[in-house]
């Protein structure tokens, strides 16, 4: 089927010809080039705030850009940036006590200046919307083919029947597999990564000029981003529709984007091309920002460099430029003057910098003096130097979930295999990591360590201890000291109604310390993970995330632990801040020689910081070894579909580099394939010989060792 | 600041004469290295110890000092407090007892001799309300507190324990909803009827069920919370988790209850006295004398008015200090952080 641009005035297509993106400097008067062709979209100085008890807060504050046909704009942001309240002014989706100015202008109409009921004319038939989160966004109750053609039915004159058949048609265009049976579904009835998919084909269902995709892969696994990431290009493309990409991720921004926007406290501060701008950086909050992103790329690997203080809260900017606090190179006029988005000479992108024109011209280099050289460096080496005793054995780990069926009468019809067969070892000073999309089991293992009780099969043997011998809750409560765990997000991790000094005692407490030990222990606790002593008679909520991140640290070490699981400790924060958390675990771990389990979905993160990885699929290891060495030279084939799905905050080599895109999504963990767990998303699979072909489908491959003798293992038939 | 800052140079703050526990020392060895950092200078080398002396307000007195910043609050404090002197010393300031019985003044309009009237048996209202607003305090406030106690350590308990414990309460608790606890109380307190504490406990007993159900509903949300978690993982003790981690996090869900609790008493005080099984003439409570005043409220109103009045009264002040409460103990509030937070 087609879906040619329909509109007359349609895009013509541009390609990555010659034609640069070159985002000019708009004015009220400045119309567009004679070269180029007009905007689809132009946003004026729009100003969006929100009432709030102390004021209001101003989410964005003038934001200007155009989004010529065909293109995609990629804005970038950490957050409270005003990204995604960007997004909603676009969509006229701001909640009703939101205060909108400026001007939105889609074909010469102002949506900003429109009552609802107009926009809604507009909403889903000119600008479509992709959502972040696909379950939230399609109506449960209504089969999928129902959705869409009731979006098509609202802005065109369709029977039926005709709405139903090119809804089947959107859903074959986003790569639905037999479109004509799974219209009838309903949306629980689909994977994630396939909602959102219906999301994409809702979105385009009336060929809109503009599509707006609000941070659209976050909820999904990374190799399933990479499939809606195709899947948006492709839709984008059908429909010629241009797109404004709304993330966090900056190695989404550069596979993706032609114009990037970085917006800092709700404003725009640098706009460009997507090559200059992560060649050449000009503003110093962009600069750093780069510098403070990981990447999962291989080749050289740079030092982190964490971006000091945390971004402004939009109820009290400063004076003068927001990101003046945290900018290495910030003057005096800085701190009073809030400096305009200009294009300096010899750029052509725009930016909002007092000495824009002084980096431009190279003779100032944003991300500061070598003050940046508080950088971290992996000491890698020096912790493979001493290995030290054995912390966490984990062998043959086994656990399974019942699958129950009815509400009142729970009938077991089947058994989950949540882990299969998992071993490992942690050793003191030594960071493992286990990664793996979500339903890998990663987690499960985690808990199964963290529980300190039998397992279900295989053995756990912390510090020497096997768990299964403890018999007495005393004894738990002992060996409990030697493992703690810091979790995901720590605005839910931290009891809102306890203070950091109760949250910090909690563990000693119940660990039966006195008085006396908690109120010295406190202060210790606060200085080692780089807090201010003052922070313990504040509550969680007053605290910034990665202050409360490193409060859960804190608890987390209180016991003095030898093993410390982290559960995605990371993925909560935003990049700048992430930095400094990574730096804080590598400190503390080499000071404290502790021994770090690590569960992590991505894996750019994890090459900082840990020392082993197991990868991990449907409950099983997959394959296992030294960071470097698995980065370098993954053999599994879902390793390297995982190490090449991950984004890479770099535009060229983002769009050249071979991609394996893995079809489907990883099945349900109920009916595990008889031979190797992968085989049916395997692409070695697919090209072997008949005899290995069959070894796959019957045979569960056995772990074995790399030929060069190191401790990279991996369980693959094909290899 | 409630808290001395002491000028101690040292940058630990800690004086070394601190009694070394067990933990306290392996502390020490464990600091060792963070005082002294090495090349890489992490955030702490740029947050330097700011000299605090390690010694802090403790949570409690953090929620007072926010409780005592929010005006309402304290008003209702001041107004609590009045009507408790007044239920506790107002009948000394009249020569009449409440069960006395003046002849010569049947109904009598407020005046001189009698400060509020008198009722139809020539009773003084004003001794009857201090009288009877010692009642419907002792009555109304033990009432409510016991109930939100009771719902929410069962509520919150049963969702935290889970499985059959879970289980069998909340079938208890449906048991109780549907049995018809008026004919119950009439079989009860037929011999105890008119005695005010077997009319706490009555109320107590009957009245949990349907909070403990909202408690318990709040409640398996919470215990899905990372903190819940985090906690179980550190060892902390079932009990406290629930006291400590469950039960505050419900704490404008109670307080509501709470103060919405000694309202309805009030009124379902009176309603069972007129059954027979609450106050008992001579005894007088605000609800019998609000339940006797208001057939008169057009030929006598004072015998409305009073009563009613001090019942607005305890209801009002039981609300500012029950809002007062709610911002206090929720950290996300900013009414009481007025001043900013330390």
């Amino acid at each position: 089927m087609t879906l040619a641009p329909a509109r007359p005035t349609g895009p013509e297509n541009p390609g990555p010809g010659p034609e640069r993106p070159g985002p000019e400097n708009p004015g009220p008067g400045s119309g567009p080039g004679p070269a180029r062709p007009a905007p689809v979209l132009s946003v004026r100085d729009l100003r969006v705030s929100f009432p709030s008890e102390q004021g209001p807060v101003q989410a964005v504050r003038g934001v200007d850009f155009d989004l010529l046909p065909g293109r995609t704009l990629g804005i970038v942001g950490e957050s409270g940036s005003g990204k995604s309240a960007t997004a909603l002014a676009l969509m006229g989706l701001l909640p009703p006590a939101a205060h909108l100015e400026g001007r939105i202008l889609l074909g010469g109409r102002d949506l900003a200046a429109m009552d609802d009921t107009r926009l809604a004319r507009i909403r889903g038939k000119d600008i479509g919307m992709v959502f972040q989160d696909p379950m939230s966004a399609l109506t449960p109750v209504l089969s999928v083919g129902r959705l869409l053609s009731q979006a098509l039915r609202v802005h065109q004159d369709l029977s039926r029947k005709d709405a139903w058949e090119q809804a089947v048609q959107l859903l074959d265009l986003v790569g639905i597999p037999d479109p004509r049976e799974r219209a009838k579904a309903f949306p629980h009835e689909f994977s994630g990564g396939m909602r959102q998919r219906v999301v994409i084909a809702l979105a385009i269902a009336n060929k809109p000029s503009v599509l707006v995709a609000d941070e659209p892969t976050t909820a999904l696994d990374v190799t399933v981003q990479a499939q809606i990431l195709e899947v948006l290009r492709l839709a984008q493309r059908e429909s010629g529709a241009a797109l404004v990409l709304i993330t966090h991720d900056l190695g989404v921004v550069a596979g993706h984007a032609d114009d990037v926007a970085v917006m800092y406290a709700g404003r725009i501060v640098e706009h460009a091309g997507v090559d200059e701008l992560f060649a050449r950086p000009t503003m110093p909050y962009t600069a750093r920002l780069l510098a403070a992103v990981p990447t999962a790329g291989s080749g050289v690997q740079r030092p982190l460099l964490p971006i000091a203080g945390e971004p402004p809260s939009p109820v009290a900017l400063p004076a003068g430029c927001a990101f003046a606090p945290r900018c290495a190179v910030a003057r005096d006029v800085c701190r009073t003057t809030e400096p305009d988005l200009t294009a300096p000479a010899g750029r052509p992108g725009r930016v909002a910098c007092h000495r824009a024109q002084e980096i431009a011209d190279g003779t100032l280099d944003p991300a500061g003096p070598a003050g940046s050289a508080v950088a971290l460096t992996p000491d890698r080496a020096a912790a493979r130097r001493t290995p030290g005793e054995v912390v966490l054995r984990v062998e043959d780990l086994v656990k399974t979930f019942p699958v129950t069926r009815g509400a009142l009468l729970k009938r077991r019809t089947g058994t989950l295999h949540a882990v299969n067969g998992v071993g490992f070892e942690v050793r003191a000073g030594e960071t493992l990591a286990l990664v793996g999309e979500s339903g890998s089991g990663k987690t499960t293992t985690l808990r199964e360590v963290l529980r300190l009780r039998a397992p279900e099969g295989g053995r756990i043997e912390v510090a020497g201890t096997d768990v299964a011998t403890l018999r007495s809750a005393a004894q738990v409560r002992e060996l409990r000291s030697e493992v703690q765990i810091v979790l995901q997000d720590p605005t839910d991790a931290l009891d809102p109604r306890l203070t950091v000094f109760d949250l910090l005692a909690e563990p000693l407490r119940a660990a039966g310390a006195d008085r006396t030990a908690v109120r010295s222990r406190i202060p210790r606790l606060l200085d080692l993970v780089g807090l201010d002593r003052a922070v313990g008679d504040r509550f969680p909520a007053a605290l910034s995330g990665g202050q409360r991140q490193r409060v859960g640290i804190a608890r987390a070490l209180a016991r003095e632990p030898r093993l410390l699981v982290l559960d995605e400790p990371l993925s909560a924060l935003d990049v700048s801040v992430q930095a400094e958390i990574v730096n804080l675990l590598v400190r503390l771990k080499r000071e404290l020689a502790l021994a770090y389990l690590v569960v992590a979905h991505d894996l750019a993160v994890v090459r900082y910081f840990s020392d082993r990885i197991a990868v991990m699929y449907l409950g099983h290891i997959v394959e296992s070894g030294a960071t470097e060495e698995i980065f370098a030279r993954p053999r599994h084939p879902y390793t390297r579909a995982l190490l090449s799905a991950v984004p890479l905050p770099d535009p060229q080599r983002e769009r050249r580099r071979e991609r394996i895109v893995l079809r489907g999504e990883q099945p349900s963990a109920a009916r595990l394939p008889a031979g190797c767990v992968f085989v049916d998303r395997c692409p070695l699979h697919r090209e072997a010989d008949e005899s290995v072909r069959t070894r796959c489908r019957t045979e569960r491959p056995s772990t074995v060792g790399a030929p060069d003798g190191s401790d990279h293992r991996y369980a693959c038939h094909a290899l | 600041m409630g808290t001395p800052v002491s000028p101690d140079p040292t940058p630990d703050g800690i004086p070394a004469t601190t009694t070394v526990t067990a933990a306290a020392a392996a502390a020490t060895t464990v600091t060792a290295p963070a005082a002294a950092p090495g090349p890489v200078a992490g955030p702490a080398a740029e947050r330097p110890p700011t000299g605090h002396d390690g010694r802090y307000l403790g949570r409690r007195r953090l929620y007072l000092r926010r409780f005592w910043r929010n005006r309402t609050a304290v008003a209702g404090v001041a107004i609590l407090l009045l009507l408790v002197l007044f239920s506790a010393f107002g009948q000394l300031l009249t020569p009449y007892h409440f069960s006395d019985t003046d002849f010569s003044a049947l109904t009598q309009a407020p005046g001189t001799e009698h400060l509020f009237g008198t009722n139809q048996g020539g009773n003084d209202v004003y001794a009857s309300a201090a009288h009877g607003l010692q009642r419907s305090l002792v009555i109304a406030v033990s009432v409510s507190v016991l109930t939100v106690a009771v719902s929410a350590v069962v509520g919150a308990g049963a969702a935290y324990l889970g499985g059959r414990t879970e289980k069998a309460t909340l079938a208890l608790i449906h048991f109780l909803l549907i049995v018809p606890s008026f004919l119950v109380l009439a079989l009860v307190s037929h011999k105890l009827a008119g005695d005010w504490r077997v009319l706490v406990l009555v109320l107590t007993v009957f009245g949990w069920m349907s909070t403990a159900r909202v408690v318990w509903s709040v409640s398996t949300s919470l215990r899905e919370r990372d903190y819940v978690l985090a906690a179980e993982f550190m060892g902390v003790h079932p009990l406290r988790i629930v006291l400590r981690h469950i039960v505050p996090n419900l704490g404008s869900l109670l307080i509501v209850n709470l103060t919405l609790g000694v309202v309805s008493t009030v009124l379902s005080e009176s309603a069972l006295s007129f059954l027979g099984f609450g106050v008992q003439t001579p005894d007088v409570s605000l609800g019998t004398m609000l339940a006797d005043g208001a057939g008169t409220i057009t030929s006598a109103p004072w015998l409305f008015a009073f009563p009613a009045a001090l019942t607005v009264l305890l209801t009002v002040s039981m609300t500012f200090v029950g809002d007062g409460l709610r911002d206090a103990l929720d950290p996300t509030s900013t009414t009481g952080a007025a001043g900013g937070r330390r």
